[in-house]
């Protein structure tokens, strides 16, 4: 076994729908600069660094090379890690087995991405097979929306259960001041007044039925960086440092016909491995709050369920019961996840972040109010496959 | 010039211009002789693990889960039924083409009469009361075919 690893620091930019005003080099600075104010650190104690985002989206390859001087890598042991929409996550794995090693004591994980740059489903495109995907592919959101008619139809859930979901994200984003979308218009509604106008306006077109705008993650420009620290400084560099308990990731599949479109297996099997890791036996009681990769509304009930919150098909009873809103006995996605902030490279990197300030109790107004023993984060790529790491207030024994 | 003029300066952005970089990507034997079925006699195979006994379509040379070699081509029907589905309404560029696709259409994944994987295609309705999970379909070929998947034009509901 390594070193143990804790979060010590995190910054992020605000999320914009465009970011004309700074190129790659300069929205990575952003988030690196935060991150090191954050920790209290200046870019000379850093070790090492990871970088990611999707080079696709910007057209632009080997970051890793051309933002030293945003990302603070000049004359430092830098590397990419690019792995879809997990890249944030993957990254942060990344920067956890550096510092694990007992190689490098504090490690600087970076995600970014400029969405605005390009077209987000043109690029996505890329990463599927010329011979039997792209032919007929339709597109960044259609293969969500499948996902969604198997699990409408497989427990009778509806536009109504799904619409909950993107009410709840949308007020918690309310609390917090980096989320791109801030819908100001719900404040103050009630919850079943937000669900019914989702599910009956007209102004909420249909993209891919059955999912709505309202159902689906922004296209953000921003960036994210994390510092991770070895056992051996993490304490002396944050008061309650956030220890890394348990990750592990998964993959399962060649072409998106070979998914099981029942269950989401890598999340699934990803979840298990760091429960098993961490001695987790009952998910919804021990788990103290979560930060979710979630990019479609129907995600906040199928895979809570594939995580292990609850039974196959009761996702939305945890929902409506109130358990997963900020006063619930698991407030999922306090910043208002990835249906309200989603520059993709730094989008899973952002829910080590914001599980991480949890912990440390730094999340401002959007901390939630009860201890937090243990967040859980998830990154998911698409379709399907995951990245889970559980943070812990407790250092690991 | 000072941080105030800066602030008045028009943000600049340099578009990629009709880039155009072609690939040759190889369909290797398996999916070779898959498309050049469809292509000459309308029909459909796929592989069987000889460990889990999993039907694959298209066909391939590993079966990822056991990590086997497969060897045994089964034929498979060109009827199926609809595991997953949507109705896209909103337009963008077809990668193939370079054409946006008409909107809206039926978004579906087959799992053929005999393979146990599913094969993404579109169907001829694009009525959420018909394209449903469970629905029964069958492949329609083109005319002319050339070798790609596109051979079978759609699937239209049974």
């Amino acid at each position: 076994m390594g070193k143990r690893v804790a979060v010590v620091g995190f910054g992020q930019t605000i999320g914009r729908s465009s970011r004309k005003d700074v190129n790659g080099v300069e929205i990575i600075n952003e988030a690196v600069v935060a991150a090191l104010a954050d920790a209290e650190l200046t870019i000379d104690d850093i070790d090492a660094i990871v970088i990611g985002n999707m080079d696709h989206f910007e057209g632009i390859n080997y970051v890793d090379s051309w933002s030293v001087e945003g990302s603070g890598g000049v004359m430092k042991p830098i590397f990419k890690v690019t792995t879809g929409g997990t890249t944030g996550s993957s990254v942060a794995m990344c920067a956890y087995y550096h510092a694990a090693s007992g190689m490098f004591d504090r490690v600087l994980a970076i995600g970014w991405e400029k969405n605005s740059e390009s077209d987000t489903t043109g690029a996505i495109i890329t990463a599927f097979d010329p011979f039997w995907e792209r032919p007929n592919i339709g597109g960044a959101i259609a293969g969500l929306a499948v996902e969604a008619s198997k699990y409408m139809s497989n427990y009778g859930v509806t536009e109504r259960d799904g619409a909950r979901v993107a009410v709840r994200e949308r007020l918690h984003a309310l609390n917090n001041p980096y989320a791109h979308l801030h819908q100001e218009w719900m404040k103050g509604m009630e919850v079943d007044q937000l669900v019914e106008l989702l599910v009956t306006s007209e102004q909420n077109q249909v993209l891919a039925y059955p999912l709505r705008m309202s159902d689906m993650c922004p296209r953000t420009d921003g960036a994210a960086a994390v510092v991770f620290a070895s056992e051996d400084v993490a304490e002396k560099i944050a008061p309650i440092p956030a220890w890394v308990v348990a990750t592990a990731n998964r993959h399962d599949y060649v072409y998106l016909g070979d998914l099981n479109w029942d269950v989401n297996e890598t999340l699934r099997d990803a979840s298990r491995k760091v429960f098993e890791k961490a001695g987790i036996k009952e998910p919804l009681k021990e788990i103290d709050v979560c930060e979710l990769y979630m990019p479609y509304s129907y995600a906040g009930l199928k895979w809570m369920e594939n995580i292990g919150f609850c039974g196959p098909g009761e996702g939305p009873k945890l929902l409506w019961d109130g358990t997963t809103d900020m006063d619930g006995e698991l407030p999922v996605n306090p910043s208002g996840g990835v249906m309200s902030y989603n520059a993709i490279g730094a989008t899973a990197l952002i829910r080590v972040g914001e599980a991480a300030i949890q912990v440390m109790r730094k999340a401002g107004t959007r901390q939630v109010q009860k201890d937090v023993n243990y967040a859980l984060s998830t990154g998911f790529g698409g379709c399907s496959w995951a990245d889970v790491m559980l943070l812990g207030k407790n250092k690991p024994a | 010039m000072t941080n105030q003029e800066e602030k008045k300066q028009e943000l600049l952005t340099v578009t990629s211009g009709e880039m155009y970089q072609p690939y040759n990507w190889s369909a290797g034997s398996r999916g070779s002789r898959f498309l050049t079925e469809l292509k000459e006699n309308k029909r459909l195979f796929g592989i069987k693990c000889p460990k889990c006994g999993r039907v694959y379509v298209p066909p391939r040379k590993v079966c990822g889960r056991c990590y086997v070699a497969m060897d045994e081509l089964v034929p498979v029907s060109d009827e199926g039924e609809i595991v997953v589905c949507a109705i896209i309404e909103f337009g963008f560029v077809d990668p193939a083409t370079g054409v946006q696709r008409p909107v809206p259409y039926g978004y579906i994944f087959v799992r053929l009469d005999g393979a146990d994987t599913t094969l993404p295609h579109f169907c001829n309705s694009a009525d959420p009361e018909k394209v449903k999970v469970g629905a029964r379909v069958k492949a329609v070929f083109e005319d002319e075919r050339k070798g790609t998947l596109m051979d079978i034009r759609h699937f239209e509901l049974i």
